[in-house]
């Protein structure tokens, strides 16, 4: 919902700070996940992935989350579906070049970026090109086996 | 100017240390010079004379010729073809590649196929939206955006690879470009923004139409700031004006274009309005020409690209250089041949 999405950014501060708790939850929890096997908590966890992220921000499910990134602005939400910055027909009102109905997602995410702890660094690292395989799956649990494979490698 | 390995028309020129392209805009830029580029009257023809008159009225004035990939997502000659043309008679183009039409697969086609043909410049844009141009019903693709082509594109030249990691034999000698546009929302990101194409590989900028010079000093003061003027050369967007009506038109319906209320005011008040326009964009030049860290002017004059010469001849900013063209020299090759 647009209304929830611009609430979301204007508070992006706590919903980050609040995301940073859950997220080292779900990291640490990489053992049971890993028990109850991966592959099978991939369509009950997306779903209820696709709920709350869809209320807070409109989530497409791109299946690896910027938001950390992108001043809790999701950034697929952008017609263009840029992942680095504003294009250059944002309107002077702020107002998005193709829908000019709604706030260009990168101005909200420039403001966004601003309340975050980290959000002015993050926004400015280049995000690589979208894998779109990963479209509908969770990014949660990506983000959980991703680190429990870092450590991994680390260790070895 | 010429440069004294300049070779066969359409034959690549030798790579200098520290240039990554074989081509003429990299030299004239790296070599310290005021570089002119201008823009290729997009084509809805087949015709490949066509492309050659329309690249004629710029000879002896620009550095390169930009070759607009389906401009304001309407349907034209592709950009590829275009440079593929023009590259054969010597002429130094830049291809530009919107993310707008194709995917990661065909556009890596595109950067090597392009530059095989020839073509040493390549200008990574986003692209305007569908709903913009002569097709809204069109499947917009933006696989990639603007930054992640510049990495794609840098890996290829750079690292001799695909995205997917598979080597190339042979990597494209390019010479990449981003747009910047510094006249709108949000402003104190714009500069930020800029950072983050150069790091993704841009070496040179092509921004969208200056009417602003305040703003784009206050654009480039952050620029310089950021510490990126001997990271990158740019080229200012500027363009004659055909009236106040048509000006007010551009502002309202073409994404992008920001003029103040005082340029309109201006062209309202002239009783040869293309004439002013031209005025105005050759006053614009010299204010621009003199802000540090530009490199250069980008002189977009769609359906007027014939007043470019007339522009760039009025504004001094060559300073008696003549950009080559083909058959620019041949006069003095006459002559050397018969004494």
């Amino acid at each position: 919902m647009y209304l929830v999405r611009r609430w979301s950014v204007r508070h992006a501060g706590a919903l980050s700070a609040l995301y940073g708790g859950f997220e080292r939850v779900v990291v640490s929890m990489h053992p049971l996940w890993k028990w109850l096997g991966y592959e099978r908590l991939e369509r009950p966890v997306a779903g209820i992935e696709r709920v709350v992220k869809g209320f807070l921000f409109d989530c497409q499910m791109c299946g690896q989350c910027a938001l950390s990134s992108t001043g809790m602005s999701c950034s697929m939400n952008c017609p263009k579906n840029l992942r680095n910055g504003p294009c250059g027909g944002v309107r002077a009102n702020g107002q998005c070049e193709v829908k000019p109905q709604m706030r260009c997602v990168w101005v909200e995410g420039f403001e966004g970026s601003q309340r975050m702890r980290g959000g002015q660094d993050a926004i400015r690292v280049v995000q690589i090109a979208v894998d779109r395989r990963l479209q509908g799956r969770s990014a949660w649990l990506k983000v959980a086996r991703d680190s429990a494979d870092r450590a991994a490698v680390e260790k070895a | 100017m010429k440069f004294d390995d300049e070779p066969v028309p359409g034959y690549p020129l030798p790579i200098l240390p520290g240039h990554t392209s074989p081509g003429r805009l990299e030299r004239v830029l790296r070599s310290g010079a005021f570089a002119v580029t201008s823009e290729l009257d997009p084509l809805d023809s087949a015709d490949p004379e066509d492309v050659y008159r329309r690249a004629r009225v710029f000879d002896g004035y620009v550095d390169a010729i930009n070759a607009t990939d389906g401009s304001g997502a309407n349907c034209h000659m592709s950009s590829v073809a275009v440079c593929a043309l023009l590259t054969r008679i010597g002429y130094a183009p830049i291809m530009q590649i919107s993310c707008r039409d194709r995917n990661r697969i065909a556009i890596q086609g595109d950067i090597l196929g392009g530059a095989a043909m020839g073509v040493a410049n390549m200008l990574c844009l986003t692209g305007d939206g569908v709903q913009a141009g002569d097709h809204p019903q069109a499947k917009p693709v933006f696989d990639l955006d603007c930054m992640t082509l510049l990495e794609i594109g840098r890996t290829l030249r750079d690292e001799h690879k695909f995205q997917s990691g598979r080597k190339l034999t042979y990597a494209p000698r390019v010479f990449f470009g981003a747009a910047a546009n510094p006249f709108v929302p949000p402003f104190q990101w714009r500069a930020d923004r800029l950072a983050k194409k150069v790091a993704a590989g841009a070496q040179f900028i092509q921004t969208q139409y200056c009417y602003d010079v305040p703003r784009l000093k206050t654009f480039m003061a952050q620029v310089e700031d950021l510490g990126l003027l001997d990271k990158v050369f740019i080229l200012v967007g500027v363009g004659p004006l055909r009236s106040a009506k048509a000006a007010d038109w551009m502002r309202t319906n073409v994404p992008g274009i920001h003029i103040p209320d005082s340029i309109i005011k201006r062209m309202a008040g002239a009783e040869k309005p293309a004439l002013e326009g031209r005025q105005v964009c050759i006053d614009l030049i010299h204010e621009i020409q003199n802000i540090k860290g530009v490199s250069g002017v980008h002189v977009m004059a769609f359906r007027q690209e014939e007043t470019v010469a007339e522009i760039i001849q009025k504004s001094g900013v060559l300073k008696n250089r003549v950009p080559w063209y083909p058959d620019r020299d041949a006069n003095i090759h006459l002559t050397q041949e018969t004494t």
